[in-house]
């Protein structure tokens, strides 16, 4: 469903992914964890059409980036750190607003069903920005499922939200994820990819260095593995 | 390491893109009305979340409209002048107070959109982006529109000349779509980076020159009750630079986004 295949990406004389290889299965939840600069955002733009690679293929849902990127978008939601919200319009019309772009036939009723499934639907008519983080980031959710999309790409879903907000946002990735969706999070938190993801990939300097199913890793050592591996 | 199964071969690819592409240029122009209707669904989606969210936080609007009563208001105390030397100026503030405070509407237009990540949610729209491009920019110009409905008619007051000449009315319309066209363009160029307030007008203003000079002068005529012939002259000029900015605009504006 995800395929890459020797992605490489420059800023300038900057080699920022080094010929990244990866394939997620349809229905596959991958977390890729690495330390900062390894270059997990910039794999996760490609991959959401926002950037080009320099070499290498990219393909989502077999469509293959950039020259299907319009196909492929239909098929892709992405959550980042910033929820791409419109705090001066309620959580209903940003809804509304994404339900046009998608152009989603029967809109009313999407926007409630998504504002049902992440707890939103008394707080429809109120401005985004009167939410707090972790409300704004289950409406994120909420707009990134609207079309329906084959896969999820999610960034460092948690960065900046309190414990409570957190395991909400588990409960609404494991939904996700129990939907047969195909997953793919970047995330610093090793415990919480573990519990959530069916493989662990890390990401360092520009390279997959590793790669291993849930069941391949006993969770007491993972950190020590992780280290070994980026350090 | 990462398992990595069997991909289709790159001739198998190259294939399927050419079949695409021959099965695009066979198409009936039937098969593009759907493609025409999802175009202007998101451009008009756009222009209609800029519109909402100006209407509640009236961030631009006052900003610019300010702005351009400030303009308007220093020009009239500072120019101290008859009415045949108000004539010969008051083009040149009209067009000032136009541009300064249209430039402020475009950076801001699109610095919210970068400072509040959305623009990577515009384009994750499986839409053209030029639809994007097409929405932004006509959001553009009725900002631009409503602050010039308010200062034009102040102008007239304070400048004691009739600024509601119809073709007055067009010239004015004309310059503004030919400096929000190419205005929305290179704010979104402009507003990657950091020195954006600074960028902007840098490089807006070059590239606008042929719209300013031409706007001023269709105005000056008109207000001096010159021939058609003086006049005609300047409004086709704006409405050529309007036709080639507009296209340029749609063409580049992919390439422009991405990254």
């Amino acid at each position: 469903m995800i395929e890459t295949r020797s992605l490489t990406k420059n800023f300038g004389l900057q080699r920022v992914l080094r010929g990244v290889d990866l394939e997620v299965a349809p229905g596959e939840f991958v977390a890729l964890v690495g330390p900062n600069g390894a270059g997990k955002t910039t794999l996760l733009r490609i991959l959401a059409t926002l950037s080009r690679p320099s070499f290498g293929q990219a393909r989502i849902a077999g469509f293959r980036l950039p020259a299907a990127a319009d196909e492929a978008r239909r098929r892709l939601g992405v959550v980042s750190h910033h929820p791409l919200l419109y705090g001066d319009l309620t959580a209903e019309e940003n809804l509304l607003f994404y339900a046009r772009m998608y152009g989603i036939r029967q809109r009313a009723e999407r926007i409630n069903t998504v504002l049902k499934q992440v707890g939103l639907a008394a707080r429809r008519r109120d401005l985004v920005r009167t939410f707090s983080r972790g409300m704004q980031q289950r409406l994120a959710i909420a707009r990134a499922v609207l079309h329906e999309p084959e896969v999820m790409l999610f960034d460092e879903p948690y960065t900046g939200l309190d414990q409570d907000a957190s395991a909400m946002l588990d409960g609404v990735l494991r939904d996700v994820a129990a939907r047969g969706r195909t997953v793919l999070m970047t995330t610093h938190d090793l415990a919480r990819g573990l519990a959530l993801a069916d493989r662990m990939v890390i990401l360092s300097r520009g390279v997959i260095a590793y790669s291993a199913r849930r069941g391949e890793i006993d969770p007491a050592t993972f950190g020590q593995t992780y280290a070994a591996v980026v350090n | 390491m990462s398992e990595v199964s069997s991909q289709k071969p790159v001739a198998q690819a190259q294939t399927e893109s050419e079949t695409a592409a021959s099965r695009r240029a066979k198409r009936p122009l039937s098969d593009y009305r759907p493609l025409i209707a999802d175009y202007f669904r998101a451009a008009g989606a756009v222009i209609w979340k800029d519109l909402s969210a100006e209407r509640r936080s009236k961030e631009l609007i006052s900003a610019m409209l300010v702005f351009s009563l400030l303009v308007v208001l220093i020009f009239n105390f500072a120019l101290e002048l008859d009415r045949q030397a108000r004539e010969n100026v008051v083009s040149g503030v009209l067009w000032v107070t136009f541009i300064f405070a249209g430039t402020i509407g475009l950076n801001r237009s699109l610095a919210m959109e970068k400072d509040r990540g959305s623009l990577d949610g515009l384009l994750l729209a499986p839409v053209d982006r030029s639809a994007l491009y097409f929405g932004k920019a006509v959001g553009n110009l009725i900002f631009m529109g409503l602050v010039e409905a308010i200062i034009l008619p102040l102008l007239s007051v304070l400048f004691n000349l009739p600024l509601s000449h119809p073709l007055l009315l067009l010239v004015v319309l004309l310059g503004t779509v030919g400096y929000a066209a190419v205005g929305t363009l290179l704010a979104s160029i402009a507003v990657h980076s950091r020195a954006r307030d600074v960028m902007l007008p840098i490089m807006l203003f070059p590239v606008a020159i042929p719209v300013l000079v031409a706007s001023v002068k269709a105005s000056a005529a008109i207000l001096a009750a010159a021939g058609w012939d003086e006049i005609g002259l300047w409004i086709n000029l704006l409405i050529g630079y309007d036709v080639i900015f507009v296209a340029i605009a749609f063409m580049v504006f992919d390439y422009v986004v991405e990254e």
